[in-house]
């Protein structure tokens, strides 16, 4: 128990503080020695009441073992999920895992009917959409962070906190619903023409504009990462010390020489780990992207294509897959969306314990 | 300056010379000091148009979400079950129902587990090596798509049987268990080391003082982690494409396939029939309402909570 362990301590730090009292001074240490065994001699009168009492009732020493074992246990629980999850898929990928090797990430042909199944188009999709998001909602998120920290007034900050933290409890097939309704007519009819107009000399926006595609999906995916991206912003440079501002302003630094030298500079590491997980979490992102991309595995060079996605290939086809070799790609699909989340969840989740914690914890 | 080289004390000092006063007025200085100031003016403007694009969506969202949802909700949506296609009417009775037994299930299994590895890591785990692994695990399994949960739940609980109720409530159930973990956990590091300290003394056994002791005190946040959990998984989709598939019947087997809001809701917004999508909007709007009530509540909660005084 906790006391015991104190315990020795204290005695413990009485003897490193008393040798070294015995070299220079010779008759007090054994005066002391001598006396120190007395102190805990208690007279010999029997076990108190009290201490009978408590004997009887045992020391609760299997109740307290038994709590802690279940607690453990469920703590356990938590590894034995991931490693579940890793071994299952890996069994059940078996059959492409073979077939294919390597192969399987290089190859551009997804036939089903002649079973020839390759995952570049989706592994390019993916990063395509991910990396396009990120692109919009890092700058926004960022602003937003600046101004919830350093600019807004005390009165505003919460609503704002409040309003942004709603954006991420939206759930993603509302957003795919909005996004199928709103944002593809707005995409096919003025943002589409209107990109053509002034941008189309980069070949990006060639081709013709269904509305649905690439840029729609990375557009709802940017409004979705950004709540995520900004709180966890929010909270890294709340996280850094103000006396780091108060020193730049009293040096004569306008507001924005502080953020930036004083604030951002500080807190760089962990915004780059908040970045890494809105990748993440866009990454895996599924039903509004499969809402909103058009479906279909091709690798196109313009924006306004139909693409696919790692996560909507698989949302889409798993139901209907038939044949094990079929079943199998798309779960070796998914293994590989499950170990790449994970190396980026890791990474960033080191990076931001770097920077916050010695930061309260706090909720919501 | 000055003042102080004429104090008594620095008599014995060598005099210092004054230093001219600085000229800030000449035309780099202005200059530069425009250029700073306008910098600043421009980057504050960029982070307040930034934060107003942010909201701008949410706002559209919203009222969009809400003027749809309104028009098209009534009576039916709530009692009947879905129509047969191109058949006017009709509601999402039976999803409504299913996505409470698949929430049901699901806390029931992710609660427990969830609060009690956040116990462990609190109150046993905090600072050794098995405890800072299993808390990065938790976080990184939080990050995990939840496409993912939903394939291995299929192959362990679906492939070779069939789709059931069970199954969408196990998928939920490990999307919950880490952040309930990690919210159970900062709660419990908040309350106070001497509350711990007086019940271990007055002989309360260290399981006992965990329960009644710690565990009451950090209550109201921990019961945001799990409002805050479960709100997150009411909304989920993928995990449930492939565990309790969705079913246009009124069912309530466990180990039947089961309706869901976000399930139906995905059906009929990739369907090509206006009522369809009618009905769609209604789910969202119910959904959304449910969320967002959770989430205020847990707002009121969270502040109420707060404990007071430190270690």
């Amino acid at each position: 128990m906790d006391w015991e362990r104190e315990n020795n301590f204290c005695m413990t730090a009485n003897d490193a503080v008393n040798t070294p009292n015995t070299i220079p001074r010779q008759t007090t240490p054994s005066n002391f020695v001598s006396a120190a065994p007395a102190a805990p001699e208690t007279p010999e009168t029997g076990p108190s009441p009290i201490r009978q009492f408590l004997s009887k009732r045992g020391s609760g020493k299997l109740a307290d073992g038994t709590f802690s074992a279940v607690m453990l246990l469920c703590a356990c629980s938590i590894f034995a999920i991931v490693i579940f999850i890793a071994v299952i898929l890996v069994l059940r990928s078996k059959l492409s895992l073979v077939q294919f090797g390597f192969k399987f990430f290089t190859g551009s042909s997804w036939d089903p009917v002649s079973g020839d199944f390759g995952a570049l188009p989706f592994i390019v999709g993916t990063l395509e959409t991910s990396l396009l998001a990120l692109l919009m909602a890092v700058p926004l998120a960022l602003g937003v962070a600046i101004f919830l920290t350093e600019l807004c007034p005390r009165a505003l900050r919460s609503p704002i906190s409040f309003l942004t933290e709603l954006l991420a409890a939206i759930p993603s097939v509302v957003y795919g619903l909005w996004a199928v309704f709103v944002l593809v007519p707005l995409m096919r009819d003025t943002l589409g023409p209107f990109l053509v107009k002034y941008l189309g000399w980069t070949k990006l926006f060639d081709g013709p504009n269904f509305g649905v595609g690439l840029l729609s999906a990375s557009i709802i995916l940017a409004i979705m990462i950004l709540p995520i991206i900004s709180s966890l912003t929010r909270d890294i440079m709340l996280a850094v010390p103000s006396n780091q501002r108060e020193a730049m302003l009293a040096l004569g630094a306008t507001r924005w020489e502080m953020i930036r030298t004083g604030v951002l500079r500080n807190a760089r590491i962990g915004i780059v780990g908040a970045v890494i997980l809105g990748l993440g979490r866009a990454l895996g992102e599924t039903m509004a992207v499969t809402m909103v991309i058009g479906n279909s595995p091709t690798i196109s060079k313009s924006l306004f294509a139909p693409g696919y996605t790692l996560a909507s290939v698989i949302a889409n086809e798993f139901a209907e897959a038939s044949g094990s070799l079929y079943t199998s790609a798309l779960i070796e699909i998914g293994l590989a969306l499950f170990l790449v989340t994970i190396v980026v969840n890791g990474v960033a989740r080191l990076l931001v314990w770097a920077v916050t914690r010695g930061a309260p914890g706090r909720v919501a | 300056m000055a003042a102080s080289a004429n104090t008594p004390q620095s008599n014995n000092l060598p005099e210092p010379v004054p230093r001219p006063p600085m000229d800030f007025t000449t035309r780099g200085m202005r200059w530069n000091n425009a250029w700073r100031n306008g910098v600043n003016y421009a980057v504050s403007g960029a982070a307040i148009l930034a934060t107003v694009l942010v909201i701008a969506p949410l706002i559209a969202i919203l009222v969009y979400l809400i003027y749809k949802g309104a028009t098209s909700l009534n009576v039916a949506f709530f009692t009947n079950v879905p129509a047969p296609v191109g058949q006017p009417g009709g509601g999402m009775a039976n999803s409504i129902v299913g996505s409470g037994i698949i929430l049901a299930l699901a806390s029931a299994m992710g609660v427990p587990i969830g609060i009690a590895a956040g116990v462990y890591l609190a109150e046993y785990g905090s600072g050794t090596f098995l405890g800072n692994a299993v808390r990065f695990t938790a976080d990184v399994l939080n990050g995990v798509p939840s496409i993912v949960m939903g394939i291995s739940v299929f192959a362990l609980l679906v492939q070779g049987r069939h789709f059931s109720a069970y199954a969408g409530g196990v998928a939920l159930a490990i999307m919950m268990i880490p952040t309930i973990t990690r919210t159970t956990e900062e709660m419990l590091a908040t309350v106070p080391h001497s509350i711990r300290e007086a019940a271990l003394g007055l002989g309360v056994p260290k399981w006992r003082t965990t329960i009644s002791v710690a565990l009451r005190t950090a209550s109201p946040g921990i019961i945001t982690g799990c409002m805050l959990a479960f709100a997150r998984v009411a909304g989920e989709t993928a995990p449930l494409l492939f565990t309790a598939l969705g079913n246009q019947f009124w069912s309530l087997k466990l180990n039947e396939p089961i309706g869901a809001l976000p399930l139906q809701i995905y059906v009929y917004a990739t369907s090509p029939y206006d009522e369809w999508h009618r009905l769609a909007w209604a789910g969202a709007l119910v959904l959304i309402v449910m969320i967002m009530v959770s989430v205020t509540l847990v707002r009121i909660f969270a502040n109420r909570g707060a404990i007071r005084g430190g270690n």
